[in-house]
């Protein structure tokens, strides 16, 4: 089951409880729709009209008992079912109290903003988090209404421009749990994707350690023309790099971007090759994407590339 | 005795008379409600069918993953426009339409009790189309933020493109219709109805028209003064919306679902009544607790002005208007359940013809419990919390409309054909529609169900290549075709019937309501004579001089 992926693998405490009481509703469900279907069967196979029998059935116009107990059963169900509501949703969303956010998820047209408020890290489209504990995630926005869904992990919140939220997340066990954007937030909706990492404690710090390097900026030969390019082509308009003049925060942080999975918010897998294609067309791989075609020559893209992949 | 002032004035200007064969001058300028109702349903067939094709668009983009039939851009234009085509130009008109053809039949009128604003609605119907669809001709296309327009993507600085206005401007157009036959339905019920006609004994479509009427002119003006809010933010610059410059995006919300969760009851409750209409007749049996049955459709439409933020329950409000608005939204489920258990009671003992209106209604009663179900499921915030925004929501809310509005419709349609028309609809491509249907729209939804719970949001124009995702989505691309073939198969059967169809006659399915006593199709005004109402089912007691409904009831 698995590999099904969302409510079939429940992998934080919480989702457990989601899940648990999705199943149980299921099931009253289930019972409910199938004794709808025995009677209407039933019904249809005893009460058909039988062929040449035009005299009328009993004209029976309704009976107050049965009215009562058939108001009476939903409504106890309904009790049932809000107790379980009222005792999930205070294991789910439990208040938040003074806590200060281990992290802040900002939504953006049409990728994410991660910022570990800690430790000053700056990362965009993946959430590393240590296995096991419990971490409270602010959620904003900066443009039109997003949502931060990892299905496996969490609830669904919307990150809302002026009014930002807070879940709970944690993560049982290691491994990567994918995500979306679960509201409707312009043309690439679709490809505002979520990667979240869940480590050790050990390889948490380590990766943490790593993205607050301020990376030497290179000077000289394809990866020195790089950086000239980066800072003469607009890239620094909208991008950050940390130790240069770049800190624009209308794009992802690139400063450790070539320790990411992916480019795009998840359209294509990071490699030097797929950056060089994306930077080549970016309208290509994510139509309407707010990155513009920046018309970069064969060699400049390959500039670009080689400065994106040396930063260390 | 003094002189009472009477609620419908006389008509001062003389109503235009209605001469017959005067070819389409007599239908445009019309105002007699069969004319202006049958066009109301010729119009939703015509935007259900573009409605229609918008989906397909929609599933066959979706047959793949990574597929490349459309642009995003398109995509999220074919969503958009289906949605509220779907709800706003077919549901609406088609419930609507029913209604001004029948309530004034159902309860012996002459005509609705304001024609001339019956007609004005009908024509603000075609307007608010014509005004939608212009959208697609203009400059990058129609509206694609969705039917519910969340601010502020649908805000000038993220949409700059000309579609939201005319999307707001159509759907402006379409409320004041809505609120004007609103109040139409409810003076025409409270104040027209024939001697004897009491509203203990008003056929059970009427009272579910009555209802939604109250509905549509209480809810209405919420959407349409947040419409006017948002054409300012567009055109003018306001910034009601807007959080950046100090508006509220979470305001919007409130507006858009606090007419949004009723407006799922206008489309819901006069299928319902529908529903009360034809399993009694096709089971020969008078409908089971009818003050239950009317009573809880008042309860419901009491109870769904107090539900709308279960939409919301992802936007934060905090667990105390979560747990209200859980609390509430479960209700619901009381009077809804009480209705389809006197459904179901009314068939138990009866001799049951199952002709195709009778199919639709029994298929009705299961795909809607199906989607009451998963209603009352996703009314517990937290389940909510797990599927909102996901393809669980699609199916949940398919099965309310397609398998509970819609199945409703074509009941209605093969049971009201040979009075509209005077000519039967072809049983066996009605038995064809049927199975396709059943077919086609469990093989649509009920696999979305699972999707959604795997984790596939809403409202994207492309998925990932993950397990089992692509050909779940190639079924339901599947079923989606069949259900289009069903829709041809459907037409069809109107085009044919309308030809060749058999004779009807005044009252072939032998039923008891008072549309039934008049000719097929009825005469310009209505009535020659109609027969006294003693009870409930007047044709009945006609029938069965012995044994009527109300033995002790007054003769008048």
């Amino acid at each position: 089951m698995e590999n099904l992926g969302g409510i079939f693998n429940p992998s934080s405490p919480e989702m457990e409880a989601m899940a648990g009481l999705t199943y149980y509703i299921i099931g009253i469900s289930v019972v409910i729709l199938g004794i709808i279907v025995v009677a209407v069967t039933y019904i249809i196979i005893r009460y058909r009209k039988q062929h040449g029998d035009n005299s009328e059935p009993f004209q029976n116009f309704g009976d107050l008992r049965l009215e009562i107990v058939w108001t009476l059963i939903p409504i106890a169900i309904v009790a049932v079912l809000f107790q379980l509501t009222c005792s999930t949703m205070r294991a789910v969303d439990p208040p938040i109290g003074d806590h200060e956010p281990d992290i802040v998820v900002t939504g953006h047209q049409w990728w994410w903003e991660i910022y570990y408020p800690k430790s000053g890290v700056i990362t965009a489209n993946e959430v590393h988090v240590p296995v096991g504990k419990n971490l409270l995630l602010r959620i904003e926005s900066i443009d039109v209404i997003h949502d931060f869904w990892v299905p496996e992990l969490a609830r669904k919140i919307d990150a809302i421009p002026g009014h930002p939220n807070h879940i709970w997340l944690s993560a049982s066990e290691a491994g990567v749990y994918l995500g979306a954007c679960a509201e409707f937030c312009g043309t690439q909706h679709a490809n505002m994707r979520i990667r979240l990492i869940a480590q050790t404690e050990e390889e948490f710090n380590e990766w943490q350690k790593q993205e607050l390097v301020i990376p030497q900026t290179p000077r000289a030969g394809l990866t020195g023309k790089g950086a000239q390019l980066f800072q003469t082509k607009a890239c620094m308009n909208c991008h950050t790099i940390l130790g240069t003049p770049a800190a624009a925060r209308i794009g992802p942080n690139l400063t450790h971007l070539n320790k990411r999975q992916t480019i795009g918010a998840g359209v294509l897998t990071n490699s030097p090759e797929n950056l060089a294609k994306w930077l080549a067309d970016p309208q290509k791989y994510k139509q309407g994407s707010l990155m513009p075609n920046m018309k970069l020559t064969e060699s400049e893209v390959k500039a670009i590339v080689a400065y994106l992949e040396a930063l260390k | 005795m003094s002189t009472k002032i009477p609620l419908v004035p006389e008509n001062i200007k003389p109503l235009p008379a209605l001469k017959e064969n005067e070819g389409m001058l007599s239908w445009v300028a019309s105002v007699d409600h069969k004319q202006i109702g049958i066009m109301y349903l010729l119009a939703s067939m015509v935007f259900f069918v573009i409605g229609g094709i918008e989906a397909l668009v929609i599933r066959i983009q979706l047959a793949q993953p990574e597929f490349d039939f459309i642009s995003p851009e398109v995509y999220n234009q074919m969503f958009t426009m289906h949605g509220t085509t779907m709800i706003f130009f077919v549901v609406m008109p088609f419930l609507i339409g029913v209604g001004v053809y029948l309530v004034p039949l159902m309860i012996g009128a002459r005509d609705m009790a304001f024609p001339r604003l019956n007609a004005l609605s009908f024509w603000l119907v075609i307007f608010g189309g014509i005004l939608l669809y212009y959208s697609f001709f203009t400059q990058s296309g129609a509206s694609e933020v969705g039917w519910f327009a969340y601010a502020p993507l649908s805000e000038k600085p993220f949409s700059l493109n000309k579609g939201p206005t005319y999307w707001v401007l159509g759907l402006l157009a379409v409320g004041i219709s809505s609120v004007a036959s609103g109040l139409n339905n409810i003076v025409t019920i409270l104040t027209m109805r024939i001697k004897g006609m009491t509203i203990r004994r008003l056929p059970l479509f009427v009272w579910m028209i009555l209802v939604t009427s109250f509905l549509l002119v209480f809810v209405i003006p919420v959407i349409a003064s947040a419409f006017a809010m948002m054409l300012l933010d567009r055109l003018l610059g306001a910034t009601f919306f807007t959080p950046a410059h100090g508006g509220s995006a979470i305001l919007w919300q409130h507006f858009f679902w606090g007419f949004g969760h009723p407006e799922v009851y206008i489309l819901i409750l006069p299928a319902f009544g529908i529903i009360s209409e034809v399993i009694p007749v096709f089971s020969r049996k008078p409908i089971f607790g009818y003050e239950f049955v009317a009573g809880s459709t008042v309860a419901i439409g009491l109870l769904s002005v107090g539900v709308w933020a279960h939409h919301m329950f992802a936007v934060g409000l905090g667990n105390v208007a979560n747990l209200y608005f859980s609390l509430a939204s479960m209700l619901i489920a009381i009077p809804t359940g009480v209705k389809v258990l006197n459904w179901v009671a009314t068939m138990w003992g009866g001799k049951i013809y199952f002709a195709t209106p009778m199919l639709f209604a029994v298929a009705f009663i299961i795909e809607f419990v199906m989607g009451g179900l998963t209603g009352v499921a996703i009314a517990s915030a937290p389940i909510d919390w797990v599927v909102t925004d996901s393809y669980f929501i699609v199916a949940h809310f398919h099965y309310v409309l397609y398998g509970g509005s819609l199945f409703a419709i074509f009941a209605g349609v093969y049971y009201w054909f040979p009075k509209f028309t005077g000519r039967m609809m072809s049983e066996t491509l009605g038995k064809w529609h049927f199975w396709l249907t059943i077919v086609g729209f469990n093989m649509t939804f009920f696999i979305q169900h699972f999707l959604g719970v795997m984790g596939m949001p809403r409202r994207t124009y492309t998925y990932q290549d993950f397990p089992y995702w692509g050909s779940m989505n190639l079924v339901s691309t599947i079923g989606a075709l069949i259900l289009a073939l069903s829709i041809l198969v459907f037409i069809w059967n109107i085009f044919v019937s309308l030809r060749s169809g058999k004779e009807a006659g005044n009252n072939p399915w032998h039923a008891w309501t008072l549309e039934w006593a008049t000719s097929s199709p009825p005469a310009v005004h209505n009535f020659d004579l109609v027969p006294p109402v003693r009870g409930r089912r007047p044709l009945w007691d006609l029938e069965h001089p012995d044994t009527p409904d109300e033995p002790n009831a007054k003769v008048v």
